[in-house]
């Protein structure tokens, strides 16, 4: 069939590209130098457990702030007028189309000891570290990723037709219940695809911890970036570790997304 | 249906961004009476439907809930339950979680959720379909959940929003039958809209019959088709002859130049009036036996009778007789009095009357240019000082649907379009007032549409002169 002709080069893209250095990662993890299979450098990952678990608790963090931010937004979004709607959207991206280096220095900046922050908070005697901690790493996380939260959130709920809420409201429902009974569980899929746009990218992702962070603070993309450039092995073994725990993460995600839209 | 009054409508005005949608509606709805809206499409009656609902405030007027007023009541406190016109069945939920999702916000106790459901489902004809998914039903049968959603609820009315204009023909045959079955067994109020005369016609106790947001008429479907209240009423309910006459006086009436005896009093003597025949009414005679006679151009069979068109002077009437003639015969036609019946104009005079302002005018050139709501008009061939206040009598041909972006005065609403035998006799609305003009050629009903003026034949005087000498 001619169709599947025309899938030949991405079928060929994606072998080359994501299968065989996938199948490398996961060589190189489980091989020796040598080519024998070996649980040595799985185990030495394990040594970074501690790292893996603080990676996910900023990147659960960083996601459940960003979905509460996220949510009645993109829900007051989706009832305002088309051009409302467009100009919001617009100012929600504009920020995505700066370098995520670029932003993360400006945070920096913002938020250093005698930078406009502090100073600011300084003349009502407040003196405490904004830079230097987890709460700053999960700041810059939130601030990096809360479009992808708020774009999936938007689309789901403008696709919410307003003769349901009518409907909802027709048949006794109050303004809560609108909301429990016909929102929520119609913006579920929105949910699902949201809380995986960010909470993947927060748990791998690096440069955040170490701008931002403080020394107990480095997270796993760090970790990963650091030990890969002197042992490919055990970086290897960390990257797939943190593959695994992400397709988990994954397939628990769809299944609350599957359940959700058929039973309530 | 019951003599007392369920929902009564008091002086309603609704506008959208200055634009008057309802204008000043009253109406009084009866207990379990089955009561439609009808009119084209733009013409108030959703309006008017979500009011009751509650899904919209009106900007003035009472609206009156068994003699309670319940403006600004939330519709989930309202005893009344809407069909909407795309269901707006939860597509998360199954049949049952649809129907019992009143229900359940009762907080009834289970097992009389599920009696009640299921009883309602078998009364739209669903038994079993509990656990479908609403996504996996056809459009009748989403339609019918619609309906029990609405109903089980036990609602004192209930409100349809054109339920079935997503129906195809044979299926909205069977509904509209079926939910005359359902209104006559619940004994519930149905208020149902539609812009299907026919749908109107076959369900209602009453029809109120809606356009440019103003209420023509209310009454019984026999009402409502045989004595219409107007042209607009006649023309949209049915088939119709409807011509230009006059009264001569009570029950004698000039029609195509023919006198003829009709039953109606009370208009005056030599009043113009529109009168209406439906083509079943014109009986086909021999020549000399007819009160007037035509000649046949043209005839389909369509099943149960033939349409004839005649030409009759210069108007072409639509008969249906069960007897075919053939085309190129002369006929003669006859209409016993009861069957013309005599309405009201449209509008108040066969011209059009208004006063303007010479902003502008050149006497070489022999023009003038007026102000008509705000827009400089010039007149060809008519010569008015500056500043001069004119009274000007335009005929209804001197008005002109314009083509896109060349109209003297943009975007006027077309009210009414109504054949008259040998043109089209077209009410628009501009900002400030209406206007009567005469076409060739069809017109959609509520849409917008430039027009233009010419005042060849214009009678045009000067205000304060009341001798006219400057009339052409």
């Amino acid at each position: 069939m001619k169709s599947k002709k025309l899938a030949l080069p991405y079928i060929l893209w994606m072998l080359v590209f994501v299968l065989v250095p996938l199948g490398m990662v996961v060589a190189f993890a489980i091989r020796d130098d040598g080519g024998r299979f070996t649980f040595e450098f799985i185990s030495k990952a394990w040594g970074y457990r501690d790292v893996f678990l603080h990676s996910l608790w900023v990147a659960l963090l960083s996601t459940t702030i960003c979905l509460l931010l996220a949510y009645p937004l993109s829900y007051i979004i989706s009832r305002a007028k088309a051009r409302t709607q467009r100009t919001v959207i617009m100012l929600v991206m504009v920020p995505m189309w700066m370098n995520f280096l670029l932003r993360i220095y400006a945070w920096v900046v913002l938020l250093s000891k005698n930078g406009p922050l502090d100073s600011i908070l300084g003349l009502f005697g407040v003196h405490v570290p904004l830079i230097g901690n987890t709460g700053a790493v999960v700041l810059g996380m939130v601030y990096e990723f809360l479009p992808f939260m708020i774009l999936p959130l938007y689309t789901v709920m403008g696709k919410i037709d307003k003769s349901l809420i009518e409907a909802a409201q027709d048949l006794g429902s109050n303004g809560l219940k609108v909301f429990s009974k016909v929102v929520l569980p119609l913006s579920v899929p929105g949910i699902v695809s949201g809380v995986t746009m960010v909470f993947v990218p927060t748990a791998s992702t690096f440069l955040v911890s170490q701008y931002l962070g403080g020394t107990d603070d480095i997270m796993i993309g760090d970790v990963i970036e650091k030990v890969f450039q002197t042992d490919r092995h055990t970086g290897s073994a960390l990257s797939l570790c943190l593959m695994v725990i992400i397709l988990l993460f994954i397939i628990v995600m769809n299944r609350f997304g599957d359940e959700e839209a058929v039973g309530v | 249906m019951k003599d007392s009054t369920i929902i009564s409508l008091k002086d309603i005005n609704v506008s959208f961004d200055g634009e008057v949608i309802i204008n000043n509606i009253s109406l009084d709805i009866m207990d379990e009476e089955f009561i439609t809206f009808l009119g084209p499409s733009g013409c108030g009656k959703t309006t008017t439907l979500r009011i009751i609902g509650g899904f919209l405030e009106p900007d003035s007027g009472d609206l009156f809930y068994e003699g309670n007023r319940i403006n600004g009541t939330p519709p989930h406190k309202r005893n009344i339950n809407t069909v909407f016109q795309k269901y707006a069945l939860f597509p998360h939920l199954n049949v049952f979680d649809n129907v019992a999702f009143g229900l359940k916000l009762k907080k009834l106790p289970k097992a009389e959720i599920k009696k009640k459901v299921k009883y309602m489902l078998s009364v739209v004809d669903l038994k079993g379909y509990d656990k479908r998914s609403v996504s996996q039903l056809s459009g009748g049968q989403q339609q019918r959940v619609a309906i029990a959603r609405a109903l089980v609820c036990d609602p004192d009315v209930l409100l349809l929003d054109e339920p079935l204009g997503a129906l195809d023909l044979k299926l909205r045959k069977d509904m509209q039958i079926e939910l005359k079955r359902i209104q006559k067994m619940t004994k519930k109020t149905f208020v149902y809209v539609t812009h299907d005369q026919e749908e109107a016609l076959t369900m209602s106790d009453r029809v109120v019959v809606m356009n440019n947001g103003v209420i023509e008429q209310i009454g019984t479907p026999t009402d409502i088709y045989n004595e219409p209240s107007n042209a607009f009423v006649a023309d949209f309910i049915g088939e119709a002859n409807i011509l230009n006459a006059t009264m001569i006086e009570d029950y004698k009436v000039n029609i195509l130049g023919t006198e003829f005896k009709c039953t109606d009093a009370g208009f005056g003597k030599n009043t113009p009036v529109d009168v209406v025949i439906r083509p079943e009414d014109i009986l086909v005679v021999p020549v000399e036996n007819g009160i007037i006679s035509g000649k046949v151009v043209n005839t389909v069979f369509k099943g149960v009778h033939y349409e004839m068109e005649v030409k009759c002077k210069n108007c072409t009437l639509l008969i249906h007789s069960t007897v075919s003639q053939s085309v190129g015969e002369t006929i003669g036609m006859y209409v016993t009095p009861d069957n013309i019946h005599i309405m009201r104009k449209l509008f108040p005079t066969p011209y059009n009357e208004f006063e303007a302002v010479v902003s502008y005018s050149d006497e070489e050139e022999n023009t003038t240019t007026i102000i008509i709501e705000g827009k400089e008009v010039e007149i060809k061939d008519r010569y008015f000082e500056k500043d001069a206040k004119l009274n000007i009598i335009l005929p209804p041909t001197g008005i002109y649907i314009a083509g896109d972006g060349v109209g003297q005065i943009d975007d006027v609403y077309i009210e009414s379009v109504i054949w008259k035998g040998e043109y089209n006799e077209i009410i628009v609305e501009s900002d400030e007032r209406k206007w009567l003009m005469h076409s060739a050629q069809d017109e959609q009903v509520a849409t917008y549409a430039p027009i233009c003026f010419d005042f060849k034949d214009a009678v045009i005087t000067l205000k304060d002169d009341a001798e006219g000498e400057n009339e052409v």
